[in-house]
């Protein structure tokens, strides 16, 4: 597949943007039908430990985390803001890319206060969709996995 | 120093508790001496962390770093991980293996049993220098912790006074049951919230708030306060068992008896079933089963998915809880991805434990400007403190804190037990 920057930027800017406008069901939309999402603390990752924090081997159980974040679950009433930086591309095959970007993500609270709340690292695979490139495997590997407080909205 | 006394109590059964001991930073250091260095046992970590001679993991008791290790005999040890030289940390790493643990600050080193086994340039050099001969090695090893051992779940304390590990757990059966087999680390995953740590030590004992704060339990229909189930505590009821039985009830008697709260209880079907899906493993039908030890320990079974939870103080304003997610040896693959699976369900991302880090921090938060009123924990009843065979109950709370009381000496006079 043709590395085309401007697709990878463009999605990644999606991305980051749908989550921080909590356009989830828009954000869904990234993600290619079969596809996988996790959320890996640095701390397993290092010593080869599968636990992940959000471990959505399905695009059914990524839907369902959608689905629960808003109709069961409770939590600190925030807005997000993502700062991805540069892609890089690790590599890519007849109908795949594989790209890696650093992230942080910035959560404030209703009272205006804003704190570093995630740093770490996307990498992605990405393949061929409609309208642009879709996401089939994104690993996100958190450097922040003293989680603060708690992780409801996506990274 | 102004310190905590027994008139600190409101109600002698211990069903108010004033916000000041979840704010004074005298009371909270008075905890660390009392309670985390005095006669209660902590946990450190598994032994299934440490299965090689050398191996060695780092963890708390209390605020008090220490670390444990496997001996060359394959004796598993702990000691305080501070050099009895200038105090600093003595192992920086996290894990490891090591024949030795060295210092990196004047290069003390210390062996697997925590004796100071060399110093450089102890006699000096050119005869000039170095340490007194009379300087005695052996007075000046890693501060050793005694260990206890449940079926490879390991607690530590630094009191010469604690009783032996089994009388302080009295009936440890769901952590013997927890640990009925070999079991395999996961991961990790830790969560920093920003409350008092003994509001999560409560936390783990409200049986009340599980399907009322976390509403994905009952949403999803993967364990309502209809279903069979109580709550159990050792007999001086410091430690608590809350416990609940899969299947248990009727859909129709959960919807009667949740009409009143504002809870949804319409069992939406989720897209992928196997998140809480309960594949019994033993006999018994028990699908919740959360024993929380006095004063830092959580063994948790929530379906299929299992860990131990240790919740390390971070001054009176911070906890952090550290979870180490399990397995057993002998899962299948397919097992061990339902497990991971399920281990949505907790964690700090957890579906259905995200909330207590909310909880916590709206509870601290909003107590810390009124520190003589009071909460008040009466669900169950006041009076004697007791087990129960249901569910809407906060009774355990009272339970701690009459342990507490007592290990901080302000028991007041015909205090409840």
């Amino acid at each position: 597949m043709k590395v085309d920057r401007a697709a990878v930027y463009d999605l990644l800017a999606e991305y980051g943007g749908l989550i921080d406008a909590a356009k989830y069901d828009e954000w869904l939309g990234l993600f290619a039908e079969e596809c996988r999402y996790q959320i890996v603390p640095r701390e397993n990752y290092d010593r080869g430990l599968p636990a992940a924090l959000i471990f959505c081997d399905s695009r059914a159980v990524l839907e369902d985390r959608i689905r629960a974040l808003r109709e069961a679950n409770k939590y600190n009433i925030h807005t997000d803001r993502h700062i991805i930086g540069l892609p890089r591309t690790l590599g890519a095959g007849n109908d795949e890319l594989v790209v890696e970007a650093p992230f942080a993500v910035y959560q404030t609270d209703q009272e205006g206060e804003t704190r570093l709340f995630a740093a770490g690292l996307y990498r992605d695979h990405l393949g061929p969709g409609e309208y642009g490139l879709k996401i089939r495997d994104k690993l996100i590997l958190l450097d922040t996995f003293a989680v603060p407080s708690l992780l409801a909205t996506p990274l | 120093m102004a310190m905590v006394t027994a008139a600190i109590w409101p109600a002698l059964d211990y069903s108010r508790v004033p916000y000041r001991l979840y704010h004074d930073t005298e009371i909270y250091a008075f905890e660390q001496e009392r309670i985390f260095r005095g006669p209660a046992w902590s946990f450190l970590g598994l032994e299934a962390e440490i299965p090689e001679p050398g191996d060695f993991r780092a963890s708390y008791v209390g605020e008090t770093p220490v670390v444990f290790n496997r001996d060359e005999a394959g004796g598993v040890k702990a000691f305080v991980n501070r050099c009895a030289h200038r105090g600093a940390l003595v192992r920086r790493e996290l894990s490891g293996n090591a024949a030795q643990h060295i210092c990196i600050y004047h290069q003390w080193c210390y062996g697997l049993d925590g004796g100071l086994t060399a110093i450089p340039f102890r006699r000096g050099i050119r005869g000039k220098g170095g340490l007194d001969p009379s300087f005695e090695m052996s007075a000046h090893g890693l501060r050793p912790l005694r260990v206890g051992n449940i079926n490879g779940a390991l607690f530590g304390t630094l009191s010469e006074d604690a009783e032996p590990l089994e009388d302080y757990l009295g009936a440890p059966i769901l952590i013997r049951r927890l640990f009925d087999r070999p079991v395999r680390v996961l991961g990790y995953n830790r969560q920093r919230i920003r409350g008092n740590w003994k509001l999560y030590a409560e936390n783990t004992r409200d049986n009340y708030h599980a399907s009322l704060l976390h509403e994905f339990l009952v949403t999803f229909g993967l364990d309502r306060s209809t279903q069979v189930g109580g709550v159990r505590m050792d007999p001086r009821h410091r430690h608590n068992i809350t416990w609940a039985e899969a299947d248990s009830d009727t859909d129709e008697f959960a919807h009667q008896a949740y009409s009143s709260a504002r809870v949804r209880n319409d069992h939406l079907s989720l897209k992928e079933p196997a998140l809480v899906t309960f594949r019994p493993e033993r006999e018994d039908k028990l699908n919740i089963a959360i024993t929380s030890v006095f004063p830092s320990a959580v063994f948790v079974q929530i379906s299929n998915s299992l860990a131990v939870r240790q919740i390390r103080p971070r001054g009176v304003d911070e906890v952090e809880v550290f979870q180490t997610v399990i397995g057993y040896k002998d899962d299948p693959p397919e097992m061990t991805l339902h497990r991971l699976r399920q281990a949505n369900l907790v964690g700090p991302a957890g579906l259905v434990s995200m909330e207590d880090g909310e909880a916590i921090e709206i509870a601290h938060r909003a107590s810390k400007p009124d520190l003589d009123r009071a909460t008040v924990i009466e669900l169950g009843g006041g009076g004697v403190i007791s087990d129960r065979d249901y569910r809407v109950t906060d009774v355990p709370l009272r339970g701690f804190w009459s342990y507490y009381a007592e290990l901080l000496g302000i028991e007041p006079e015909g205090a409840v037990r």
